[in-house]
């Protein structure tokens, strides 16, 4: 293997990695803040891939121009979410962790059945943008500006977030983070904090989402995958870490680019599964979660 | 106090023992194969729930990724069958001591973790079974597995076009995963499950051995649910990864618990009842356009009544006796 192949699966693993990281990063932040496993999360994601898909047919143009537009709407869908489902959930009296995984879980389902109903099972893509089926060529290194993009975006997000962190409503979402109760008394709706959390947290799938279909098929199915590999990341760097999601994102996209050079490209999974069970057994809090 | 429950247990039993009888007289005035089909599926469901209550209900492990013990428990017997020919009721002790054996190879790493971070652990270990079987080609990969006709028999456990034989096969193995929940319920193993499901630290405080414990219960609601797919393999008379060993499955395993009630004796057969007419009904006359209205319904169903009945559908039957079945 040549220094320039090495160099090529590093990036390439490190781009796809990027993405990994900011899915895994809305799932944390609104498991640090309430508790809750969003298993819709890649059924939002694929909302707004096909939000993305929609707008780029209607007024054809570039996503990537859409993007405030669709991170917004993915803000008021998430803050729906929670406050149509969630908010029920949390309220429930037997089996709270059981009805938040089904809620969040039927959800997901039902998503799913309306992009069927809406758009077909076929695979759609956005074509013929600006970026698109363009690359930058570095010596004998190969990157498609698509994915270029979208891992310079993703990390722009991801310092957005950790700026967001430090403003009063950051610090407003910390402090609920560390006692739910106790924020009551110095003023926080709490309600208000989560439903905001929910917000944020489909935001950045927003962000993600139309990154993704800049060079990635939609389908109705296209979340179930980035979604196992969303809860494989938060466990792995720590549910609740924005810094565990980034580090863990980046690790799977590496293991994954690595494992698809070694093995068959339909085994490039195992690889990072094995990473994050192995991990596991020595720190069962996962890389930077809180004990 | 002791009379109390002894008589509660009692009255179980009684109510089984009728559901048994009229379930074993219900086929018999449907003659047309899809509602004697859906009778199948819906006794299958109700069991694997059953199964996988043991587990998630009684001891309070939710296992998202059970579809790895049906999965394999169909491998072992289908393989056994095919290669050397060994008859099904022998291959489901096979499968049930693989899968049970698998349940305590995955629970020992598995158990370290707790809430989600073991539920999350479950599906990912269920995923990379599902992975390395798609490209294992030894045992058939992606393309799967047909069980060859060997000729109508109960031995062989295939029958040409008869419905009815396989309802009362799937009749016994609901009885015997509901006979076990039963057993469990009033052993002492129960009342140490129950305590680590309410609280592991207080469990542990008074003597409970939480790992074995949970061990234990992974142990025997694996091994069921082996069997499980050991049936189900000479039922459709194929397999391969995406059909038994897949994600979706896994969740349709605890769903129908979830629903009827977690924890509960009857709450798996409810939800069963429930959820899959449901489910196979909307997809045969609503899915087969692929408009996904099915899949909405589905999602909602699962939504509604997880947010109105949280303690399960069989609270519906219980008012007035609190906390008979947590």
């Amino acid at each position: 293997m040549t220094f320039d192949q090495i160099m090529q699966v590093a990036l390439s693993g490190l781009l796809m990695g990027l993405i990994y990281a900011l899915v895994a990063a809305g799932l944390s932040l609104i498991f640090g803040l309430m508790d809750v496993v969003n298993f819709a999360h890649g059924e939002l994601m694929m909302v707004a891939m096909y939000a993305a898909f929609t707008l780029w047919q209607v007024s054809g143009l570039d996503p990537m121009i859409m993007l405030p537009l669709v991170a917004l709407l993915m803000f008021g869908l998430g803050m729906a979410v929670y406050r149509l489902l969630i908010a029920r959930a949390l309220a429930v009296r037997f089996n709270k962790g059981m009805v938040q995984i089904f809620v969040t879980f039927g959800l997901a389902i039902f998503i799913r059945g309306a992009a069927q109903m809406v758009f077909g099972g076929e695979f759609r893509a956005v074509t013929g943008t600006v970026l698109a089926d363009r690359s930058w060529h570095l010596g004998g290194i190969f990157l498609p500006l698509p994915q270029l993009a979208a891992g310079f975006v993703c990390l722009l997000a991801f310092g957005a977030l950790f700026l967001i962190g430090r403003t009063e409503f950051g610090r407003a979402l910390e402090a609920t983070r560390e006692d739910r109760d106790a924020v009551a008394l110095i003023g926080i709706d709490r309600d208000r904090i989560f439903s905001l959390g929910w917000g944020l947290g489909a935001a950045t799938l927003g962000v993600a989402g139309v990154m993704l279909a800049g060079f990635y098929y939609v389908s109705p199915n296209v979340g179930a995958n980035f979604a196992l590999i969303a809860y494989v990341t938060v466990a792995l760097g720590g549910f609740g870490s924005l810094m565990g999601a980034l580090v863990a994102g980046l690790l799977i996209g590496e293991v994954e680019a690595v494992t698809a050079q070694l093995l068959e490209p339909s085994l490039k999974q195992v690889g990072m599964f094995a990473i994050y069970l192995a991990v596991l057994m020595f720190r069962p809090r996962g890389l930077f979660g809180k004990i | 106090m002791q009379n109390a429950i002894t008589l509660r247990r009692r009255r179980e039993l009684i109510t089984a023992a009728i559901l048994l009888v009229l379930l074993i007289v219900l086929p018999l005035p449907f003659h047309d194969p899809y509602t004697r089909n859906l009778m199948i599926l819906t006794l299958l469901y109700a069991a694997l729930a059953q199964s996988w209550n043991i587990l998630g209900g009684t001891c309070g492990q939710i296992s998202l990724g059970h579809s790895l013990y049906f999965g394999v428990g169909a491998y072992v017997s289908t393989l056994l069958f095919v290669w050397h020919g060994v008859p099904p009721w022998f291959g489901m002790l096979a499968a049930a001591a693989v899968a049970g054996l698998l349940a305590l190879l995955v629970g020992w790493p598995c158990f370290r973790l707790s809430g989600h971070y073991y539920a999350i652990a479950t599906v990912v270990v269920q995923e990379i079974a599902y992975l390395l079987f798609l490209n294992w080609d030894y045992i058939g990969g992606a393309s799967g597995v047909y069980v060859p006709f060997h000729g109508q028999s109960w031995m062989n456990l295939q029958f040409r076009t008869a419905k009815l034989p396989y309802f009362y096969v799937m009749l016994g193995f609901f009885a015997l995963t509901w006979i076990a929940a039963w057993l469990i319920e009033g052993s002492r193993w129960g009342f140490s499950w129950r305590a680590v499901k309410d609280d592991v630290i207080a469990a542990r405080s008074l003597g409970v051995r939480v790992f074995p414990s949970k061990m234990a219960a992974a142990a025997i609601s694996g091994g069921l649910t082996g069997v499980g797919g050991a049936i189900f393999a000479q039922f459709v008379g194929y397999i391969d990864p995406d059909s038994i060993l897949s994600g979706p499955l896994s969740i349709l395993i605890a769903l129908p618990a979830v629903l009827g009630g977690v924890g509960t004796l009857w709450g798996p057969l409810l939800g069963a009842v429930v959820l899959i007419p449901l489910r196979e009904l909307s997809s045969t006359f609503l899915g087969s356009s692929g408009s996904g209205v099915d899949l909405m319904l589905y999602g909602a169903l699962i939504m509604v009544v997880a947010l109105m009945r949280p303690q399960g559908l069989v609270s519906l039957f219980q008012r007035g006796r609190n906390g008979s079945a947590s």
